[in-house]
């Protein structure tokens, strides 16, 4: 047998996470619609004959001047988040059974408190002062029973669960098809569905009405799934004197990565993901998320930091903006959370001393010349060299901006890859033997065979081209003018043993890449 | 070793080069120059040599990238000075080495990942700035290969230090470009593609002929022909593939 449950529940609460997120208010006529169809709505919206499952048009017929708000299910999960902290602050283990319904053991508050009533009145209480939200607390044997007990606020004492069902109607089991069967069928309430034979109603009607049966019966065996409450990782400090100079900076930057680091450490995990909020005099507030590959050490913690407060303080980073007054506090935010056991050498030194050694010296440079001038190439999909490559600055998580695998680029270059791609292509001009400009029609024929290169990105004298093949025509995201691309690419072989990617886009041509 | 201290009188007395004798003899595998012991006197535990492909080994003495040494790549006289530095670093990089390119913006990730290095391994600072010198000598400090391509001609005690400092951390300096006084230069000195017709075909496998100077072991210069991609499957010519260098006996005992 489960034992007694404590259960608050939030009457109407789709309707009250509105006012909390949005500002509707609560007292007037609102009704919250799902796919056409009222989910909830507030007392006057009741008192105006507004139902659930009515349609909107129908609800605006009964009531014109209903507030009609879309049902948002993150939101009501948002807004009861502080709910049930509140509720926490009084007794641990909360189940939350959705938002706007909670569940805990009432063993223990009620003998904290001295009774049970006194331990719902004192949920009750607390939930209106922290959060100004009006709920209602019942208590039974199992969630499902106290779940209904909350509806009329009662307090169902021991034992006497199955008596409290059995006059309650047989739809408060909320299985829509079996009620209808039921109903048919002359079972009118829950009490006598709990009398039929247990056997028979699993043969009858199926599992999932041998459930109900148990539950219409008080015997809900479920035990609470309580909530571990997430931990408070954040680190911040507040700084008498105001951070101005990059040196007092980056001394503080280390003692807050230390306790970063420490409080992780304490809870047995690591980060992968670390956000630096810094707060100025003046109220101003700047963010940035710095991301990682590997798990965020202290020096690595210690080093982004240093870099963001360094861009900050001198104006460097990437809006320009250098806050009007030095920094007052500084919070780190860790994301991303990993279990942490410790760190495990690789047996074959893969993981190791040299790894560690080479990521000292990069983060050294980093330090030198600023954390985006040492990147590391990874590649993606791309139907041309130089979309194939993303360059992600060296420690940040190695993701491409195309995936390699999906979709197949059916166009893309073969093998073997241009060695050298500059990072603007070159304009170049194609001309066949007679010395006309070489062209392509919209047929993609090539109007003469490509006999001279000129202007020739290294020598700028003509080069005559000795072999060549294409065009290869790439017709790309068309859909979005302003980054749709046309263009025919070309092979082609100087006299001097040079090999080079062409590219003709628009009627100019551009040298794409070399295969130095 | 009884053999060598055997050879040693003879050889002295003799008007042969040692090297001559001990080819007559047949001792290739077993006598080793010097500077091989003493990189073995100095007790270092650390494994003494970068290893290259098997195309390029001729071409190095002692058959790979000895740690602590400079290894310029010039450029500039035939094509192809981009593709010999990558397939330099592809053995030593896919065997577990941390490398990295200085200065080299336009170096293409694709082609380096198709010869054979590990990307994840491979650090690029496209953009060094006027304190590449710095920028070198910080990551010779971790990295097992640092190549550094300067943006113009660089002093001879900047070159100086900069091997200096590879030599004292056991990492391998590849200048690519004019240097002075490295160990040992390799140079593109001929190449042509195969695949490309008129209108038809494609780019598949070049044939690069690549030159090697130096001093110490690798003063006499020496060229191989190596076709790249090394693991293309495309065919090569009959004529064109027999070597064009005179086959060495080093090369049949090694």
């Amino acid at each position: 047998m489960s034992g007694r449950t404590l259960y608050v529940w939030c009457p109407d609460w789709p309707v009250v996470a509105a006012e909390i997120v949005d500002g509707v208010p609560a007292h007037a006529p609102v009704a919250v619609l799902a796919a056409n169809r009222v989910v909830a709505c507030s007392q006057a919206a009741r008192g105006e004959g507004i139902r659930r499952g009515l349609r909107r048009r129908d609800a605006q017929s009964r009531c014109p001047h209903v507030i009609v708000v879309d049902h948002d299910p993150g939101r009501d999960a948002r807004a009861f988040e502080p709910v049930v902290s509140a509720v926490e602050q009084l007794a641990p283990g909360v189940e939350v059974v959705r938002p706007g319904a909670c569940a805990l053991a009432a063993r223990g508050p009620a003998r904290y408190f001295g009774s049970e009533e006194a331990a719902a009145e004192r949920i009750v209480e607390q939930v209106a002062q922290a959060c100004a939200v009006e709920a209602q607390v019942g208590i039974a044997d199992g969630v499902f029973a106290a779940g209904l007990a909350a509806r009329t606020g009662q307090l169902v004492p021991v034992g006497d669960t199955a008596a409290f069902l059995a006059d309650l109607d047989i739809s408060r089991v909320d299985r829509p098809d079996l009620v209808d069967l039921l109903r048919r069928l002359g079972v009118d309430t829950l009490g006598q569905f709990a009398a039929l034979p247990a056997a028979d109603v699993l043969a009858r009607f199926g599992l999932d009405a041998a459930l109900a049966h148990r539950l219409a019966g008080g015997r809900d065996e479920r035990p609470l799934a309580a909530r571990q409450p997430p931990a408070d990782l954040d680190v911040s400090q507040d700084f008498d004197d105001p951070l101005e100079r990059i040196d007092t900076a980056a001394f503080a930057a280390r003692h807050l990565a230390q306790r970063l680091h420490e409080r992780l450490a304490g809870h047995g995990l690591a980060c992968t993901r670390l956000g630096i909020t810094a707060v100025t005099e003046h109220g101003e507030e700047l963010h940035r998320t710095w991301r990682h590959d590997g798990l965020l050490s202290v020096a690595a913690i210690a080093d982004r930091l240093r870099w963001q407060l360094d861009g900050w303080l001198s104006g460097t980073n990437s809006a320009g903006v250098r806050p009007s007054s030095g920094i007052r506090r500084l919070i780190l935010v860790p994301d991303g959370m990993l279990a942490h056991a410790g760190l495990q050498l690789g047996l074959w030194g893969d993981v190791g001393v040299e790894r560690d050694r080479a990521h000292r010296a990069l983060a050294r440079v980093q330090g030198m010349l600023g954390p985006e001038a040492v990147v590391t190439a990874v590649l993606g999909g791309g139907r041309d060299p130089d979309h194939q490559v993303t360059l992600v600055p060296w420690g940040d998580e190695r993701v491409p901006t195309r995936s390699p695998g999906e979709p197949p680029w059916p166009g893309r270059l073969g093998a073997p890859a241009p060695a050298t791609v500059p990072a603007e292509p070159l304009p170049a001009v194609v001309l066949d033997e007679t010395g006309e400009p070489v062209g392509v029609t919209s047929r993609l024929l090539v109007t003469a065979a490509p006999a001279w290169l000129l202007a020739a990105p290294d020598t700028g004298a003509p080069a005559r081209i000795v072999a060549w093949a294409g065009p290869w025509p790439v017709d790309e995201r068309w859909w979005a003018p302003a980054e749709a691309s046309r263009r025919v690419r070309f092979q082609v072989c100087l006299a001097d043993g040079r090999a080079m990617l062409l590219t003709l886009a628009g009627g100019y041509w551009w040298m794409t890449a070399r295969y130095d | 070793m009884a053999g060598l201290a055997a050879l040693r009188a003879p050889t002295r007395r003799s008007a042969l080069p040692a090297t001559a004798l001990v080819r007559s003899i047949g001792l290739s595998g077993l006598v080793r120059p010097a500077s091989e012991h003493a990189a073995e006197a100095a007790g270092s535990a650390v494994e003494r040599m970068l290893p290259v492909l098997p195309e390029l080994r001729r071409l190095l003495p002692g058959g790979g990238m000895r740690r602590g040494t400079t290894v310029a790549v010039r450029h500039g006289g035939a094509p192809g000075g981009v593709s010999v530095l990558l397939t330099l670093l592809a053995a030593a990089s896919a065997a577990g080495s941390w490398c990295a390119v200085i200065g080299l913006p336009d170096l293409g990730a694709v082609a380096a990942a198709e010869s054979g290095i590990a990307l994840d391994r491979f650090a690029l600072v496209p953009h060094p700035g006027p304190e590449w010198p710095s920028v070198a000598a910080a990551l010779l400090d971790g990295l097992d290969v640092v190549v550094a391509a300067a943006p113009g001609p660089v002093a001879a005690s900047v070159a100086g230090r900069l091997a200096a400092r590879a030599r004292q951390r056991g990492s391998v300096l590849i200048p690519y470009g004019p240097w002075s006084g490295a160990d040992v230069t390799l140079e593109p000195v001929a190449g042509s593609w195969l695949g490309l017709g008129q209108g038809h075909g494609r780019l598949a496998r070049r044939e690069l002929v690549i030159a090697s100077h130096g001093r110490g072991a690798a003063a006499r210069p020496r060229q191989v022909t190596v076709w790249l991609p090394v693991n293309s499957t495309h065919p090569v010519p009959i004529e064109l593939a027999t070597p064009r260098f005179d086959p060495l006996p080093e090369a049949v005992a090694g």
